[in-house]
């Protein structure tokens, strides 16, 4: 069934967790060219066949040639932290052309801002200077056949070849199509969505609420508080998703409930993991150095809250954890002031 | 007239023709093959509504649709130009459809297509434009001499000036942008010109402005409701435009209609349509253009692709956006009205033409006789994706790369035909196009006190929404003209700092004393309505007869953020 050798290899751009789980499912049904920047890891893939703790794929061959990897493939996946995807795809948009298919996996932000000011300092932060991965390689790149990976997509589980489900958003169905033909397998479900914008929004916007729901499980609190925050969660995400010009019907699908239930509830999330250890009283200076990826809720935090700002979108939770990251609210004083926060419409967006 | 100095030296000249000989024009070999073309177009659009209605069931249910929509078409909205057979030609499709229905459906599916083969056919036949070359020349002839005759009595204002050569069209109306590299293109691939629309004038205005570039005729896709103006129909035929019906809505003439425009195109025929579909009602510049048309591009070049083999340079498509700039549009008051009763509602807008040949000529009379000059703004050539070309027809990226544009239409090594991508490809370079519109778009001094005056009623009324604005009684409507004055100086400092950015240009009169330039505007907006949307009073204040009016005008500068430094 499966014919390696007469069809081209896939790519993927990014090493990491997520990288290697998506180049590992992949390389099911084709051959695979995995890109790393760091020379050891390629080291390590060819010799011991393993990565992060992921046990590799033998139809992966690791490669530091990004050029190379352009000509070899027409279907790529990038995925690298928000934080470096636009410096890679400067580096990698000279050896791409109208018939490249890039499907990201990347749930951050890109900012771009004025030289010598922060996040913080600038006056305001709205969609001229935000930007989701799609519309990065749509900037830097002739690509125009791009979609995303979303969903709930926990690295770990995947691995173990847990049941799980994946959506690929594109605005093309050829896209949508080819995605699920190379990633579908007997315990990988993969559903297909229109609504490129709204999905990637989704998927970044939830890591939000997986902040805060760490922190209630790093304060004790049980599934009753998680409901509460969930379902408000989603609202605020929705509000939040709307302003940046998602459409709605986006999350409240598998990428957009399916992954915040998964992420809020999930110890293996990165994000999780921040609020949790933030609510066992580590500063966000001790939690970064104890972890070995970017958990890209931190950054989503900072951006959204200006953005809230310039869009007057209501985001309480947003503005509490931002003020627990980055100023000296307690997870106990944030959590006291979501409580007494006067919300009392229930739900505001259908009609 | 303080208003010709303001105006710089018109610098534009004649062009020469860039293909000598009529016979060599793409259109005319279109048109000596007409009978021939036809048929293709008709085998064609069979072809794509047979594989588009694949059972005979839905191809039956698609007739049925087609019949009825017609036969209410005919009842309700008759046109002048609507030809006599066609109760008679319908009524019979309708009783051979009936005894179809009444077999059983799996007998073979001959019969209903030829049914719609004699649809498809008629269609073509009504669309189908006649270019004649002899009553182009003719027509050319026409527009160039009154035009030149009626310039000159009016500028040299002496007896026995009616026969000087002093004045032509070409210092009435100005033509700006990309000119050589249009004209250069248009010897190396095939050209979509895109204009926006604002006036029915607009057809005559463009096909004009094609000849005097030098530019052999184009086929033109022009609304059937024109053909009810005796005048422009006459025009218009011998330009060589082919017929847009847009009270036909069904699917074989659609298709129909969209096949006649791919293969034009394919065969290399210049081509040109309103995009925006019927004229901005709003006076706005078109935000939404429709796909169908546009998408013929896309298809033809995909096409192109397709026949062409590997290694041999296949014929380009290169879409060109303009824009035609008028201190005043004949048709603004009803055009605004229309707009403001529909606001909110998606209903069906009838086709109104209130002026007939005799109020255009007159019209025209006033236009050439009186000052108010017309800009048009040829845009930067695109390839089907929207990327920009350069000089020699090469696709540019960001970077000033090349981009090869059959590239868009691979799918694993291979040219595929996805009709899905290609609809996502057309709404891309209709945004493209769109963001060019407004790019090149030429700010007026008029649209320019227009803008400032409506937006200023508007902050002086802010607790009211636009129509209780509108409402208001002009009487009580006056600006003190210290503020006019200050706020189109603000106005225009903004314009220019747009202008730097590239976000939009501006005619050379913009420039120069803010008490001329605003002098100039309430001159030239609207000026020879009925009621003048903006005017000077006794003294010296802003004031208006008729807002609505204004606020049509006002809109032309709507897109660009500039009510935020009101």
């Amino acid at each position: 069934m499966r014919k390696l050798s007469d069809t081209k290899p896939v790519g993927v751009i990014g090493a990491g967790n997520f990288g290697s789980t998506v180049a590992n499912l992949l390389a099911r049904h084709r051959n695979v060219l995995l890109y790393a920047r760091d020379e050891k890891v390629i080291k390590r893939i060819l010799e011991k066949g393993e990565n992060r703790g992921h046990k590799m794929s033998k139809h992966i061959t690791p490669t530091n040639d990004l050029q190379y990897l352009a000509e070899q493939c027409d279907i790529i996946f990038p995925i690298v932290p928000s934080a470096h995807f636009r410096a890679m795809m400067k580096k990698l948009s000279p050896h791409l052309h109208p018939y490249h298919i890039l499907i990201h996996g990347t749930k951050g932000l890109d900012i771009t801002l004025p030289k010598g000011q922060t996040i913080e300092t600038v006056a305001k932060l709205n969609r001229d200077q935000v930007k989701t991965m799609s519309e990065v390689i749509r900037e830097e790149s002739v690509v125009v056949r791009v979609g995303c990976l979303a969903g709930p997509n926990l690295s770990k589980e995947l691995e173990a070849r847990h049941p799980a489900a994946t959506v690929i958003a594109s605005p093309f169905n050829e896209v949508l199509s080819i995605g699920k033909r190379l990633l579908r397998n007997d315990r990988f479900q993969v559903y297909g969505n229109n609504e490129l914008i709204g999905v990637e929004l989704a998927g970044v916007l939830k890591n939000i609420i997986a902040i805060a729901s760490g922190a209630l499980s790093g304060m004790g609190y049980g599934e009753n508080a998680r409901g509460l925050l969930i379902s408000r969660g989603v609202v605020e995400i929705i509000h939040l998703g709307r302003a940046l010009g998602g459409k709605t019907k986006a999350f409240l699908g598998v990428a957009g409930i399916g992954d915040l239930v998964a992420t809020s509830n999930s110890s293996f999330s990165r994000n999780f993991q921040v609020g949790y250890k933030l609510a066992q009283g580590m500063t966000l200076k001790e939690i970064l150095e104890s972890m070995d990826e970017v958990a890209e809720g931190i950054n989503t935090v900072r951006i959204m809250k200006k953005c809230a700002d310039y869009y007057k979108v209501r985001a309480p939770i947003t503005n509490t954890i931002y003020q627990v990251l980055f100023e000296d609210l307690t997870v106990k004083q944030a959590l006291n002031y979501l409580m007494r926060y006067p919300l009392n419409v229930d739900i505001d967006f259908i009609d | 007239m303080a208003v010709e100095v303001l105006e710089k030296k018109n610098k534009n000249k004649r062009y020469k023709p860039i293909l000598e000989g009529i016979p060599d024009w793409p259109v005319y070999q279109l048109s000596k093959n007409r009978k021939e073309f036809i048929e293709e177009v008709a085998n064609h659009s069979l072809a794509r509504i047979k594989e588009m209605r694949p059972t005979r069931k839905q191809l039956l249910d698609e007739l049925e649709a087609t019949v009825y929509r017609e036969q209410q078409r005919m009842k309700r909205n008759r046109w002048r130009v609507d030809p006599q057979d066609e109760p008679r030609f319908w009524s019979k499709i309708k009783n051979d459809l009936i005894e179809l229905t009444a077999k059983p459906l799996d007998e073979n599916t001959q019969r209903e297509e030829e049914l719609l083969k004699r649809i498809v056919q008629r269609y073509a036949n009504e669309i189908a434009g006649n270019f004649n070359p002899s009553s182009y020349k003719f027509a050319r002839e026409i527009i160039k001499f009154w035009f030149a005759r009626l310039l000159n009595a009016a500028r040299v204002k002496k007896f026995g000036a009616i026969f000087r050569n002093q004045y032509t069209l070409r210092d009435k109306i100005q033509i700006v942008g990309k000119v050589k590299q249009l004209r250069k293109l248009a010897k190396k691939g095939t050209i979509v010109m895109v204009p926006t629309h604002f006036s029915n004038l607009d057809s005559i205005l463009i096909g004009w402005v094609i000849h005097s570039l030098g530019l052999p005729a184009f086929i033109y896709g022009a609304g059937l409701n024109l053909f009810n103006i005796k005048i422009i129909a006459y025009f218009m035929n011998s330009l060589g435009a082919y017929k847009v019906d847009r009270r036909k809505k069904n699917l074989p003439y659609l298709e129909t209609l969209k096949m006649y425009s791919s293969l034009a195109i394919q065969k290399g025929a210049h081509s040109l349509f309103f995009p925006g579909g019927t004229r901005s009602r709003s006076g706005m510049i078109e935000k939404m253009l429709k796909l169908g048309l546009l998408s013929t591009a896309t298809e033809a070049q995909r096409n192109i692709y397709l026949n062409t083999p590997e290694g041999v340079e296949a014929q380009k498509i290169f879409v060109v956006p303009v824009t035609l700039n008028y201190h005043f549009v004949l048709e603004a008051p009803e055009l605004i009205d229309e707009y403001l009763s529909v606001k909110g509602q998606d209903r069906y807008l009838p086709e109104q033409d209130k002026y007939g040949s005799w109020q255009l000529l007159q019209f025209l009379f006033k236009f050439i006789t009186k000052g108010s000059n017309i800009s048009v703004s040829i845009g930067r050539p695109l390839d089907i994706m929207g990327n920009y070309v350069d000089d020699e027809g090469h696709s540019m990226d960001a970077q000033d790369r090349i981009i090869h544009t059959r590239d868009y239409f691979l799918s694993n090594g291979h040219i595929t035909i996805d009709k899905q991508r290609e609809d996502e490809y057309t709404r891309m370079l209709s945004q493209r196009i769109v963001a060019e519109y407004h790019r090149i778009n030429r700010v007026f001094a008029s649209h320019l006190v227009a803008f400032v005056a409506f937006e200023l009623w508007q902050r002086k009324y802010a607790k009211l929404d636009l129509f209780g604005l509108l409402r208001l009684p002009e009487e009580e409507l006056e600006i003190d003209y210290a503020e006019f004055r200050k706020t189109c100086k603000r106005v225009r400092k903004q314009i220019y700092r747009l202008k730097k950015d590239d976000k939009v240009n501006y005619a050379t009169h913009l420039k120069g004393k803010i008490d001329l330039v605003i002098r100039h505007g309430l001159e030239s907006v609207g000026t020879f309505h009925l009621k003048r949307p903006l005017l000077m009073n006794k003294q010296g204040n802003i004031i208006t007869r008729d807002l609505n009016t204004l606020y049509y005008y006002h809109n032309r500068l709507v897109g660009y953020e500039l009510e935020k430094i009101i």
